[in-house]
């Protein structure tokens, strides 16, 4: 039996070319030993505290509780240094890479969140640090190239494909192939290669053990409802980690709507189920046609513009433990809005389709939303569609 | 597992490596690039041009293992609409000719079904299938599906792979044992004969079928290297495919290119 899952019900795997398996193997022993190690757990929670600002607060948000005529809380990851989910993953991730002697990182990137975090994590251990992103995502979220580029890490634009996500994770593991001795890969979501989405979700899992304490004390019970943006699903699966077992609270992921449920204008594989397939390295829930060509996703949020998912969103889908719905591309923007209107809070673009889906009218009276991250990044793409 | 189904691919292609006397020549292509009827040329003028076996490649919209060259070649196939069913057309006009060993990703595999693509393969009379990203641990399903149909699944090793896993991978191989000579994807490299060596000695150490040898061949000088340091079989990809996405006469080039090569293993 492996230390770490390798597979999701029937979902996960490791499908990676042979030069990287034995990288995934010492990655996986490292992992398991580092986490045993309470040394390592001081020093990431040292970090999360002190450095980042954990524990996020779980916030009730009072205005959109009344529109929503509920009591809506939101555990505000937007808070955390670097403003989103992503740091608590980088940081585990480059605590692990300097452990195991390696001192060169490489990271996709999609809306730069996680390419900030991680050019952030790198500058703070001084480790050498390569972001992979693609050319329309480096166009629609110039803010946080510049931020990593300021932070020492070097940006490496992607130009195959519909140069998104996508292109950029395929780039980072043709990197990681050939650098393979003197490389950590940082991968930024619950995808990937076995360990990969296990590893992701226990770094992540942080939200939602925080959370879970956070809502028995404010309100003495569990929340009906646990809701959380799904793009490769890191945040998702960090949040309804703890809440898994708790047979009484929904999980609720929201992917992207796009423009349109048709192919290629969306970016939710999960919603519309169609046969299993193979991308990044893992066997999930994926966008692809009937030869098994993988096909290209579309949301106005690059974060979430992702024709993949994590594994174990595929299983917790298929034994009906999780619910996965989408919101659409104008859906989002005008969440996006009027949450900034109302709260005073400017949700990431990725965050708006969470929030959307918790504001429409539901059988709940206490809900918790993952405020995975906040949108300063996305003002320029917002603004110019208006 | 059908004894006589599972002997079929393997057979012609130990016929194929034992058949020369010295190391064979595997060029690959990119089925569908830059279109299909350019690349049913350029399939003739590998087999013209002295192919023992050739290495037909699928085109997959994220080919993890490939270099700029291929991965450019297989996306220009697939806009050109290259399917899965006209390579396999490809394939068996190829056949005919020269044993064919199918470069296909895991997704389209699976997509398809891992029986209902196997015996696509041999209802097309290709012999082999490689399968750059399904490892050792993913494979058993498709081994078993190929075994039934008479492929040979093709594993790979790289410099990274341990020996005891290197052993249970030659002892898996079917065929031959796809030898990475680096780490890193698929591309042509100015120098590489010290790495030949010690990969080669590797693998053949490991299995009792032939070891080829791929990755980062692009001049006949390196092939002749990687025979001398022990190869069975040598494989050139990204500089023929490079030239068919080149040359004017892409059919002329390669022609001219294999006959180079077949050349320089003589």
């Amino acid at each position: 039996m492996s230390a770490v899952e390798h597979r999701f019900g029937p979902y996960g795997g490791q499908y990676v070319p042979e030069t990287l398996m034995p990288a995934l193997a010492e990655l996986e022993e490292a992992w398991v030993a580092a986490w045993a190690d309470a040394g390592f757990r001081a020093e990431l929670d040292g970090l999360l505290r002190d450095f980042v600002g954990r524990p996020s607060p779980l916030y009730l948000a009072h205005r959109l509780s009344e529109v929503a005529g509920r009591r809506l809380y939101l555990k505000r990851e937007d808070l955390n240094h670097t403003g989103a989910h992503k740091i608590n993953n980088a940081i585990g991730q480059a605590l692990l890479a300097r452990r195991m002697g390696k001192r060169r990182i490489i990271a996709e990137t999609g809306a730069g969140q996680h390419g900030v975090a991680t050019a952030t994590a790198c500058a703070l251990m001084d480790l050498e640090c390569v972001v992979y992103m693609g050319v329309e995502d480096i166009r629609r979220q110039a803010p946080n190239v510049q931020r990593m580029e300021l932070l020492g890490a070097s940006v490496s634009p992607v130009d195959a494909g519909a140069r998104t996500l996508k292109e950029a994770a395929s780039e980072a593991i043709r990197d990681w192939v050939t650098n393979v001795d003197t490389t950590h890969y940082i991968i930024g979501s619950a995808v990937g290669p076995a360990p990969y989405p296990a590893l992701v979700r226990d770094l992540q899992r942080v939200i939602g053990d925080e959370a879970r304490a956070q809502i028995l004390e404010r309100e003495g019970r569990l929340p009906d409802r646990v809701i959380a943006c799904v793009g490769g699903g890191s945040n998702a699966i960090g949040i309804f980690a703890p809440f898994v077992n708790d047979e009484s609270v929904a999980l609720i992921g929201v992917e992207a709507g796009g423009e349109a449920l048709e192919p290629g204008r969306h970016g939710a594989p999960l919603t519309v189920a169609g046969r299993p397939g193979v991308l990044h390295g893992s066997l999930s829930a994926v966008l692809q046609d009937e030869m098994g060509q993988i096909l290209e996703a579309h949301s106005i949020s690059a974060g979430l513009d992702y024709p993949g998912s994590g594994p174990e969103h595929a299983h917790l889908r298929d034994i009906g433990r999780a619910t996965y719905l989408t919101v659409s591309d104008t859906e989002a923007l005008e969440t996006f809005r009027r949450v900034t209107r109302l709260e005073g809070i400017i949700p990431a673009l990725e965050t708006a389709h969470a929030l959307h889906h918790a504001l429409q009218p539901a059988d709940s009276e206490v809900d918790i939303v993952c405020c995975s991250g906040r949108g300063d990044k996305d003002l320029a793409e917002v603004l110019g569609q208006a | 597992m059908s004894s006589a189904g599972l002997t079929t691919g393997a057979q012609a292609i130990a016929a194929a490596f034992a058949g020369q006397g010295r190391a064979a020549l595997m060029p690959y292509m990119m089925g569908g690039f830059p279109d299909m009827q350019t690349s049913r040329r350029v399939a003739e003028a590998y087999a013209d041009g002295g192919a023992d076996l050739v290495e037909l490649g699928f085109p997959f919209s994220d080919p993890l293992a490939d270099g700029p060259v291929v991965h450019a070649a297989g996306t220009a196939a697939l806009r050109a609409g290259a399917t899965t069913h006209e390579v396999l057309a490809l394939g068996r006009a190829l056949a005919e000719r020269v044993p064919v060993v199918a470069m296909v990703y895991a997704n389209l595999v699976i997509a398809r079904g891992l029986e209902r693509f196997a015996d696509d393969l041999a209802g097309h009379g290709i012999s082999g299938l490689i399968v750059p990203d399904l490892p050792l641990e993913e494979s058993d399903g498709v081994r078993t599906a190929c075994d039934a149909a008479g492929i040979a699944l093709v594993p790979l090793v790289a410099p990274t792979t341990p020996e005891e896993r290197m052993a249970r991978i030659g002892a898996s191989a079917r065929g031959f044992v796809y030898a990475v000579s680096v780490a890193g994807t698929t591309g042509e490299r100015a120098a590489l004969s010290e790495v030949f060596g010690d990969i080669v000695a590797r693998a053949k150490a490991a299995t009792e079928v032939p070891v080829a040898v791929g990755f980062g061949i692009g001049t006949p000088e390196l092939a002749r290297e990687a025979a001398d340091a022990g190869a069975d079989g040598v494989i050139v990809g990204s500089r023929l495919v490079r030239a068919v996405a080149e040359a004017e006469d892409p059919a002329a080039a390669v022609h001219e290119l294999v006959a180079r090569f077949a050349q320089a293993l003589k």
